[in-house]
């Protein structure tokens, strides 16, 4: 049933061109972004050879480029979770699943697992801008693994916290700008939490992905995305099933 | 007829919904036989929709219960929504797939087994006109072939209870004739909860006329006992539905 919804869900997705344009601009970006990190890596090259122990091309390439995806993702959620509850609210479709013999958290799950397929293409195409550098050198591939694992379980946070922002409304751009508000809220805190190491360095979900990015795989900080994500997903069911019953 | 006999595939018992203070649906017993058209009648704003509403799930009633087929709507909502089909009031349609995916979709929402998919998919374009209309995507169709489109999605399962809002709302009179012959063709095999305005679509399609007024159920009358007392459904409507203040 969850892959029922999942699959109707990335159909709707792709059937529309949010989806690859989103896709086409974080592509870009992204590369654009490696471009020039790979750029300034020549530059300097010549000076690493200097030096004992230089950090490779994955450390001054791939690394970046990853921090860079982390924040062109934040801007790209809301855009694909805004209409996941609420357009199915505004259209009326929502009794459609309701009165379906399912959950409604196999609803959720299905939600979100679709977002998760797609989040998984683009994290795919990032990963073969960063192979393709193979044709020059070698890549620590445990860095880019590590990479790509942490900034998985960041999008998939960002994606739970845009369905529950969505399930709070029948306006999908009221739920985009919701999700982006947040978000944002959630970056500054990670600004903030730069200057003074106190308890919002724990809350920071950015600080958290930086671990994955040197390299460092944390079940501290993989607990915290699985809570995180938890326990969105989890208001979110309890918003849809409250639904029926708020007076 | 063998009405009196057939198994009860729906019982309602005192369900009430309010908002607020103010009561939509108030202390509503309803029971409904295999095999049976029921017609639910009321004025605007008697709280038919959310009667309806309230049984396929969308909506949790303040009091009351639900029994579908045997099973209770809130003990064990999954096993007792497979036995319903519901066309909501505004049609769920999905704008952007053609008709054939989105009736595949309702399909397996409903867990049609995959090696009947393709024969459920026919018989309910069948049924409901739309064999030619499969690759057309739903937002090139007129109202009333979306219309069709929300029948389609309702039955398509074979539902032991379809329960229907207003179906023939915005249909040609031809339309309107197709789809009353296919709710009396669903009432042989199903139980059918129909609600509408039009008080001779009840005639033409039900066997027992329920009438709603402020909330309450003020007449429950199969319309052979009507004839009978030789009364006449629109005048028994307006002396009940007057508004008593």
């Amino acid at each position: 049933m969850i892959f029922t919804i999942a699959y109707k869900e990335l159909r709707m997705l792709f059937l529309s061109p949010l989806a690859w344009i989103l896709l086409a601009f974080s592509q870009i970006v992204l590369t654009w972004v490696f471009l020039g990190r790979l750029d300034a890596f020549l530059e300097i090259q010549p000076q690493l050879m200097q030096i004992a122990n230089p950090p490779g091309v994955t450390e001054i390439i791939v690394s970046p480029v990853f921090a860079i995806a982390a924040i062109v993702l934040l801007m790209v959620t809301p855009l694909l979770t805004m209409r996941l509850v609420a357009e199915e609210r505004r259209n009326n479709t929502l009794a459609l699943l309701i009165s379906a013999p399912i959950s409604i958290t196999s609803i959720v799950l299905g939600k979100f697992f679709s977002l998760l397929v797609f989040f998984c293409i683009v994290i795919g195409l990032i990963l073969a801008l960063c192979i393709s550098l193979l044709a020059g050198g070698a890549l620590d591939f445990g860095l880019l693994l590590s990479g790509a694992v942490g900034l998985f379980l960041l999008v998939a946070c960002y994606a739970a916290l845009g369905l529950y922002v969505s399930s709070l409304t029948a306006q999908p751009v009221i739920a985009a700008i919701g999700a982006l508000g947040v978000l944002l809220g959630f970056w500054i805190m990670d600004l903030m939490a730069s200057d003074l190491d106190g308890w919002m360095l724990y809350f920071s979900l950015f600080k958290h992905f930086e671990q994955f990015n040197y390299g460092l795989i944390d079940t501290f900080s993989i607990g915290y995305f699985i809570l995180f994500m938890s326990f969105f997903l989890a208001i979110t069911i309890r918003r849809m099933d409250g639904e029926r019953v708020q007076a | 007829m063998a009405i009196q006999t057939a198994p009860i595939t729906l019982s309602v018992q005192n369900l009430s919904r309010s908002y607020g203070n103010y009561t939509v649906v108030n202390n509503v017993n309803l029971k409904l036989m295999q095999g049976e058209v029921l017609g639910l009648l009321g004025p605007n704003g008697a709280g038919k929709t959310t009667t309806m509403r309230m049984l396929t799930g969308n909506l949790a009633p303040s009091a009351g219960s639900i029994s579908i087929c045997g099973v209770d709507l809130f003990e064990e909502p999954n096993q007792a929504k497979a036995h319903l089909g519901y066309l909501p009031e505004i049609p769920p349609l999905y704008q952007e797939m053609t008709v054939d995916e989105f009736l595949r979709f309702v399909a397996k929402l409903h867990q049609v087994g995959n090696q009947d998919i393709q024969d459920a998919l026919d018989r309910a374009k069948r049924r409901s006109g739309l064999i030619d209309r499969g690759v057309q995507l739903i937002n090139t169709l007129s109202k009333g072939y979306q219309q069709r489109v929300g029948i389609a999605q309702a039955i398509i399962h074979c539902p032991d209870i379809i329960i229907l809002d207003e179906p023939t709302v915005g249909l040609d009179p031809n339309q309107m004739r197709e789809i009353r012959e296919l709710i009396r063709e669903l009432g042989s095999t199903s139980s059918v909860i129909l609600s509408t305005h039009i008080l001779s679509e009840v005639e033409s399609v039900c066997d027992r006329v329920n009438i709603m007024h402020q909330g309450q159920l003020v007449l429950n009358e199969t319309l052979t006992a009507l004839k009978e007392k030789n009364t006449n459904l629109e005048t028994v409507f307006a002396q009940l539905t007057v508004n008593r203040q």
